[in-house]
This record gives C-alpha cells, sequence and structure tokens, in this order.
C-alpha cells in the first residue's frame, strides 16, 4: 500500500480551476464538452495518462514522448513519429492545440473524434503498439489511477470511455489564442505589428490565407501542396477511397509554426526557409496538385523575411510555458 | 405577483400533461413489457460451428469461419395502423462466440400489436462520429477501427484454400459511413398479421431470426475467394453489404 514511489502517490490538485477559454477572436468550437464534463480531477486524471508510458506496448513511449510541450505538442527534430520498439512511424506527429476547432484528426483525418484520436496512436505498431483492453488492465492494478478514476468519474471502475474522455479534458483544453497576432487582432493594449510583420500579413493574406485561413491558420480541407509528382504516401484517399484524395493531407494550423519544426506530413522540411523556397519555387506537377499552386506561391527574398516575420507574431509563449500543461 | 403564482400553479400540470402526451404520441405510453429475440446462426441452412465446419458459398467454394459477429441497431417495431415505436439506445452486438450475445431482451416496449420490425444492419452514422461509447459500443470489443474511425458493422474471418492471402485468410470487415462506399443497410420484415408481435404485459414474445453468414458472399454479386478474401472497408465491402442487405437476417417465427 505504501510501496509506490513518490511521484506517483498523488497528483497535486490544480491549484486554479481549469477551464475551456474560448479567445475573442474564435469561432465557436466544434467539441464543447457537453458529454463530457470538465473537472480538475478529470484534467489531472487525463494530463497523467497522457504522459504516462504504460500506455504503450514496452512501457517505453507515452503520447508526451511525441508531442512535446516546448514544440506545441508536436516532436521536436523528428520528421517522423518515433514508437516503440525503435520504430519509425510515416508521418509527423502533428502539434496539439486547438483541437476543439478540428473537425477531424491526422494528417489524413481518418479519425473524426477528439475522444477517439488516442486509440489511433495507442494502437498503431509504430506508436505505442498496444491496446486498449491491456492498458485498462494494467490500470486497474496501478495505484493511484482506481483513486483518481473514482476522483474523476465517481467510481472507480476504469472503462475505456473513462480513459479516453480525461485524455480528451486535458487536450481539449489545450488552446493557443495569446500570440503576438492573437492580442494585435483583439487590439490589446500596446500590441502593434512591426513594419516588417505587417508588410508580412499582408502578403500573408494575399498569397496563403485562402488555405491557412485566420483565425485558426487553416481551412480544414485536405489538399496536395505538390512536395512530390507521385507521393509515396497514399495520405487521405486511404481514408476515402477516393482517387482524387491521393496524395492530399490535412491543411495545418500554422500558429506557433515557429516551434512545430520539422514540417509538412513527412517531416521532410527542417526550417521555414526551406518551407518557403518550396511554395516558391519547388511546388511539383502532383496529379492531384491543389489548382491554387499551379505556380507555386512567387516570393522574393524580402517577401519571404516578411512572411516569416509574420509568421513568429503567431507563437504563443503563454501557451509553450503554460505549467498546468507540463508533466508534473 | 399572488395572481402569477397561482396562474403559474395552475399551468403547470396542464404543461406537464401535454409534454408527457406529445412524447409518446406514436403509441400510448402505457402500459409497457418487453420481447426478445433470438439469433440463430447458420450458412446455408446448416448449424455454423466456429473453425470445424467446412462450407461452401455460391461458387462451390470451401470455407471455413473463425469469427462472426455483428450489429443490429435503432430497432423500429410498427402496427398496421402505421404507428410506429423506435427502440432507444438500441445498440446490439451478437457474437457467434458469446452464445449469450444471441439472445437479447427489449424492455419497456409499449404493448401492441406489431406487424413490422426494422433495424440497422450495423452502426448508424451519428455514432460513427461521436466520442468514446460504453457497452457494446465500446471499442474493446474488437468492433471499432482506430485509424480510420469508425465501426465495424459485420465482421467475417475465416478461411478458404481458394484465398490467395497469407495462410488462406478469409477476412471480412464491413463498415464505413461516407459515400460512395456506405455500407450502414436496414433490415425490414413484415410480421404475419395473423401472428403479430403481441407485446403484453402477462407474456413476453420470441422472435426468432435465422442469420445466415454465407449471405455475404451471393445475393446481388457472387463472391469468388480467390478474387476478394480482404476487405476493410471501401468499394469491396459495398460489394459484400449489398449481398447480405436482404439475406443475412430471415424471420423464422414468433412465440406468443
Amino acid at each position: 500500500m505504501y510501496a509506490c514511489s513518490k511521484n506517483e502517490k498523488a497528483i497535486a490538485p490544480e491549484a486554479t480551476t481549469i477551464s475551456f477559454e474560448i479567445p475573442a477572436n474564435f469561432p465557436v468550437p466544434t467539441y464543447n464538452f457537453d458529454d463530457n464534463k470538465l473537472t480538475n480531477a478529470g484534467f489531472a486524471l487525463g494530463k497523467k495518462l497522457f504522459y504516462d508510458a504504460r500506455l504503450s506496448a514496452d512501457n517505453s513511449v507515452s503520447c508526451g514522448s511525441c508531442h512535446q510541450q516546448f514544440a506545441a505538442f508536436a516532436n521536436l527534430d523528428h520528421k517522423v513519429s518515433h514508437g516503440v520498439n525503435n520504430c519509425q512511424g510515416k508521418r509527423n506527429a502533428p502539434p496539439l492545440f486547438n483541437l476543439a476547432w478540428q473537425k477531424a484528426f491526422f494528417w489524413d483525418g481518418g479519425v473524426k473524434n477528439i475522444e477517439t484520436s488516442p486509440l489511433n496512436a495507442i494502437t498503431d505498431a509504430c506508436e505505442m503498439g498496444t491496446d486498449i483492453e491491456r492498458i485498462i488492465t494494467s490500470l486497474k492494478g496501478t495505484a493511484p489511477y482506481p483513486d483518481l478514476f473514482k476522483q474523476a468519474f465517481g467510481s472507480d471502475e476504469i472503462t475505456s470511455q473513462k480513459i479516453l474522455k480525461s485524455i480528451a479534458q486535458f487536450t481539449a483544453v489545450l488552446v493557443s489564442g495569446n500570440s503576438k497576432y492573437d492580442k494585435v487582432m483583439r487590439k490589446e493594449n500596446g500590441f502593434n505589428f512591426s513594419s516588417v510583420e505587417l508588410a508580412g500579413y499582408n502578403l500573408f493574406k494575399e498569397k496563403c490565407a485562402s488555405c491557412h485561413a485566420e483565425p485558426l491558420f487553416t481551412d480544414f480541407s485536405y489538399r496536395s501542396n505538390g512536395l512530390d509528382v507521385v507521393s509515396a504516401d497514399e495520405g487521405r484517399s486511404t481514408i476515402t477511397g477516393v482517387n482524387t484524395d491521393f496524395g492530399t493531407f490535412r491543411v495545418p494550423t500554422l500558429r506557433n509554426i515557429e516551434y512545430t519544426g520539422p514540417y509538412m506530413h513527412d517531416g521532410r522540411f527542417y526550417s521555414l526557409d526551406e518551407v518557403l523556397e518550396h511554395y516558391n519555387s519547388g511546388v511539383k506537377a502532383a496529379g492531384n496538385l491543389d489548382s491554387r499552386l499551379k505556380n507555386g506561391v512567387p516570393l522574393n527574398a524580402s517577401e519571404k523575411e516578411q512572411i516569416k516575420a509574420f509568421l513568429k507574431t503567431l507563437t504563443d509563449n503563454e501557451f509553450l510555458k503554460n505549467t498546468l500543461y507540463n508533466e508534473s | 405577483m399572488k395572481t402569477s403564482q397561482y396562474l403559474l400553479a395552475l399551468l403547470c400540470p396542464i404543461i406537464l400533461l401535454s409534454s408527457c402526451k406529445k412524447s409518446d404520441d406514436e403509441i400510448t405510453a402505457n402500459p409497457k413489457s418487453s420481447f426478445t429475440i433470438e439469433f440463430e446462426h447458420q450458412v446455408n441452412g446448416a448449424v455454423l460451428a466456429l473453425n470445424t465446419t467446412t462450407y461452401k458459398n455460391a461458387k462451390g467454394e470451401d470455407f471455413k469461419i473463425n469469427v462472426f459477429k455483428y450489429y443490429v441497431s435503432n430497432i423500429r417495431l410498427s402496427k398496421a395502423d402505421g404507428t410506429a415505436y423506435l427502440v432507444p439506445e438500441s445498440y446490439y452486438l451478437i457474437d457467434e462466440s458469446k452464445s449469450e450475445s444471441k439472445f437479447i431482451t427489449i424492455n419497456k416496449v409499449p404493448t401492441g400489436d406489431y406487424t413490422k420490425i426494422e433495424y440497422t444492419i450495423g452502426v448508424d452514422y451519428a455514432l460513427n462520429f461521436a466520442g468514446a461509447q460504453t457497452g457494446a459500443l465500446d471499442p474493446i470489443n474488437g468492433m471499432f477501427w482506430t485509424w480510420n474511425s469508425g465501426y465495424i458493422f459485420v465482421k467475417l474471418e475465416g478461411t478458404s484454400p481458394q484465398s490467395t492471402a497469407a495462410n488462406n485468410a478469409l477476412t471480412f470487415h464491413i463498415g464505413g459511413v461516407i459515400d460512395p462506399n456506405n455500407t450502414i443497410r436496414t433490415f425490414s420484415t413484415e410480421i404475419n398479421a395473423a401472428n403479430p408481435l403481441r407485446v403484453r404485459t402477462d407474456a413476453k414474445p420470441d422472435v426468432h431470426f435465422i442469420v445466415n453468414a454465407a449471405s455475404l458472399f451471393t445475393g446481388k454479386t457472387d463472391i469468388s475467394f480467390s478474387a476478394l478474401n480482404f476487405t476493410m472497408g471501401g468499394a469491396n465491402s459495398v460489394i459484400v453489404a449489398d449481398n447480405y442487405t436482404k439475406g443475412l437476417f430471415r424471420l423464422d417465427h414468433i412465440h406468443n
């Protein structure tokens, strides 16, 4: 009874009441906690599960292994996710924030609900390589989990539904809406774009925003941006079975882009310079190339610097350093 | 102030009564009772036995079945006058390897004579997009796709010498709700008006369905296991769903 190690003993109750904050410049979210009442205990349990490597086959990989807070919950310096048994996945781990506004998950949009998203990573042989039943069995015998489930859901019975709902209480609360861009848009005191940032913003609206639509910086569509003539990854068509979706991927958000590299579904670009140069000169005539990219996005050197300056205004340091979200 | 309170007190029961009436418009609420459904699994008239017995498909190819399970949901009962009762929250996973799952009890059904029964083979569109579920829809039941989230509606696994897959495997996981590969199908059967489903407070009838596992492979398109032995959603799953729509279930009899 007293054998559990110190850091297992209990989760310190969060000092502040956990709440789901909708930034004033954001639209109505898709996920709203109507069927998953947000509580401090539920959030704390979800966070503990998120950072617990016992959710993987060999106890080596947690959700947090590939979703690191300092990288806006993407995976620093990893082209693709690195799972159990040293297995390399085929896609780049996406950042996790503003998920409550997202309609589908993963690069191909295969998962349709935030609550069921962890199942994909848990069962993928190259990610966590296990199954939810094994996790339930393990948690039942691991203090303090039964108590934590009781605090969160009123009973110490552990079910897949409670595991998934508590993780969603953590992941859906991850809202990033306090970047300099947001403060400028909300006309908060003292926040203005510099002249370079403003020039970048105007260029961005002209050349990028039709897909990376404000304020979430994605229109949630699936497109090919011409990385290869023939994509090595089927992308969206694995989900829909439709040929015109071959080689298309979810348009990613650009918020916190300064810290979420490497970029693209396969993490092929390590810097924003490489990304912008791709749009300037590297777009290939892929079969399903998005019509807006037929001629690429011509950008000269100073335009690239301006756009980069603007993109860095999308960095939300309050989010990246919020201690409520780190492994405690 | 006082008058309005009296008025409110007067109005309340009226509101309650009228709302009560509205929700049960289809069929008068009381009294209620229950009935059971038995799903008897067969393969072209022979008893379904997992792992051991060899059966033949419509092409004359031998096959064995190791796994046979499927969802039945949104059960709807109709009377001769056209009024209907949708059994709320009706999601059932029927699994040949779990004999108790082949008998389901439907409770709180308004009494009456029902002449038609309908249900979804699989899980309705909305629940394929919903959050984490429990009970029959719990992902631990092995009927949930994690990478393309949604339910497997019908799962048949087995072997056939004709299968070109590894270990001669047959893998038929039918599901998917998005056009053009939507596999949600509805089964509907009329009940002989001479012997309707008589739900009574003093009698609990049994409805007996014969379920033919071989219906996956014939009906609209005869399937050869050399050509189709693996499907997990997509166009080939539609071929299988179109086959079993009519042939999977047959109302055999009702014990009133």
